[in-house]
């Protein structure tokens, strides 16, 4: 069983694995994002308070979680990396940094969109906003810092480092909806009595969260592939791998 | 069918938003593409580089 | 002649505080710096005393930060430059003891001092002489946590081109924790609410870096020396 955790440390495999992966993610979220726009824009009643303006948390929320598990999946393989010294977390991590940043930006400028017609401001210094905005200089601290060294290798390991430590803001994130009062909606799909969404608004919201999660994977495998050439440029198997 | 562009009135932000959301998906696919298509060239040089240079 | 580790760490930290006494106009620049931009705050917004004290905490807090973040560039700048940091390392006694006396020895030099004159920028700033008591306290709790964030952002820095930026790019997200708590109990200690919850969540964040930040920040020196 180990065998296969094994070869994820190989990077002709790793490289190999992604290549042939991506299409199949791309397909997978392409369909679960379309299924996720049509009927959260089309089937899913209009909210009691928000009415339609309440369609914006299908691009929102999803992309917020994703800024978050993106950071964790970078802080794992970069713990990864450096307990073990298995180069290809350190090109997981370096891949995943812009995409997480990214998806991190479009939580913030989703979010102040969604807040001005809701609470007529289009930035407001709530817990939750702005521990997203923490997080997103938190991805650029960790990209600047690995871009800073002139040795790769090094900056691989200062920024694995850099990552691990920051991970230990993603569960303030998490927590700061319950610990402040804010403007914030309250944790509307997991709560202890059960989600308080309508099937019909939750679903929608639940395929849009998983085609994020696709795309990212997809994304993904394309980046690491990239980052797993400019670590491995003299090996061997590069030669047959860059033919294609 | 006008009904679902205005969106209740909100179209000037949910169109935006939904609007921005693809253009970030989009960014990720097209600069992910060019970052693996610059790392198949870099590798190509140096493996050229190394061929160049073996005795 | 050998030495056991909690003598080699007094022996650091007395060395650090000596070597700096040596040159006693650096031990006062972020303190000055600290007065200089808690001034700008009333000049650039011309309140009167009753209105500043609204914004003093989070004036008060920001102003620590940015004092304590300029001169933790100096924390294993001058060893490293001249080799003393890479005979520290290979001296035998764990990168962890040496990063823990250089870091205590630095906020016994900045982070109390500031906390010694914050009495002063409080007055200035309009805080009430009730509410002292908590901001003395959180601000020490607030810096030493500072102090210890500081310490793997500098070993992750050392000799980087514009090492400085990046410093406080590093840093500065990671202390936001602090800076909300921190800046909430001294304002609810001037409103006379209860600081007893933000001072324990304060307590408790000081207490986590304080534990685990000298190994990560030994870490982060182990990488950039090898």
């Amino acid at each position: 069983m180990w065998t296969w955790f094994y070869k994820l440390a190989s990077p002709p495999y790793v490289f190999g694995a992604a290549a042939a992966l991506a299409p199949w993610l791309f397909g997978a979220a392409a369909l679960a994002i379309a299924y996720g726009l049509i009927a959260g824009l089309g089937i899913a009643p209009p909210d009691y308070q928000q009415g339609e303006a309440f369609r914006m948390i299908y691009v929102h929320v999803p992309s917020a979680i994703l800024s978050v598990t993106v950071y964790t999946v970078m802080a794992v393989a970069s713990a990864v990396a450096l307990i073990w010294r298995i180069k290809v977390g350190h090109a997981v991590a370096a891949a995943s940094a812009p995409i997480g940043a990214s998806f991190t930006l479009m939580t913030l400028v989703t979010g102040s969109l969604w807040g001005r017609p809701m609470w007529g401001t289009y930035w407001a210094w709530d817990p939750r906003l702005t521990s997203e905005l923490i997080l997103l200089f938190l991805y650029v601290g960790v990209m600047s810092l690995r871009s800073a060294f002139e040795d790769p290798a090094r900056g691989d390991r200062a920024a694995a480092l850099l990552a691990v430590v920051g991970v230990v803001n993603v569960p303030i994130v998490h927590f700061s909806v319950v610990w402040w009062n804010s403007l914030h909606q309250g944790a509307t799909i997991v709560t202890l009595e059960g989600p308080k969404m309508p099937g019909s608004m939750l679903w929608p919201l639940l395929s849009m969260w998983l085609g994020f999660m696709l795309f990212y994977g997809a994304v993904l495998c394309i980046r690491v592939q990239g980052e797993v050439l400019n670590r491995e440029r003299q090996s061997a198997w590069v030669r047959e791998a860059i033919k294609s | 069918m006008s009904d679902f562009w205005s969106m209740g009135g909100y179209a000037r932000y949910v169109w935006p938003c939904f609007g921005f959301a693809g253009i970030v998906l989009l960014w990720n696919i097209w600069s992910a593409r060019r970052h693996l298509d610059a790392a198949k060239i870099r590798a190509a040089r140096a493996l050229a580089m190394a061929a160049s240079e073996a005795p | 002649m050998t030495v056991g580790a909690w003598e080699a760490f007094w022996l650091i930290v007395h060395r650090e505080m000596r070597l700096s006494f040596r040159r006693p106009e650096q031990l006062l620049q972020p303190l000055v710096f600290f007065l200089i931009v808690t001034t700008l705050f009333p000049l650039g917004l011309s309140l009167q005393l009753s209105l500043l004290r609204d914004i003093a905490p989070g004036v008060l807090w920001v102003a620590a930060l940015l004092s304590s973040l300029l001169s933790l560039d100096s924390l294993f700048k001058s060893d490293a430059d001249d080799g003393t940091l890479e005979q520290l390392a290979l001296s035998g006694h764990g990168l962890t003891v040496i990063v823990a006396a250089k870091t205590l020895a630095h906020w016994l030099l900045t982070g109390l001092a500031l906390v010694l004159v914050s009495p002063i920028v409080g007055t200035a700033l309009g805080i009430p002489t009730e509410a002292f008591a908590t901001m003395l306290l959180s601000l020490a709790m607030g810096t030493l946590t500072l102090s210890w964030l500081g310490a793997i952002g500098a070993g992750l820095t050392i000799g980087l081109r514009r090492g400085n930026v990046l410093l406080s790019l590093i840093v500065l997200p990671l202390a936001t924790p602090l800076l909300i708590f921190g800046a909430a109990a001294t304002e609810r200690a001037i409103s006379g609410a209860s600081v007893v919850g933000a001072l324990y969540f304060l307590a408790a964040l000081c207490v986590f870096t304080c534990t685990l930040a000298p190994f990560a920040a030994a870490a982060a020196l182990r990488i950039t020396l090898e």
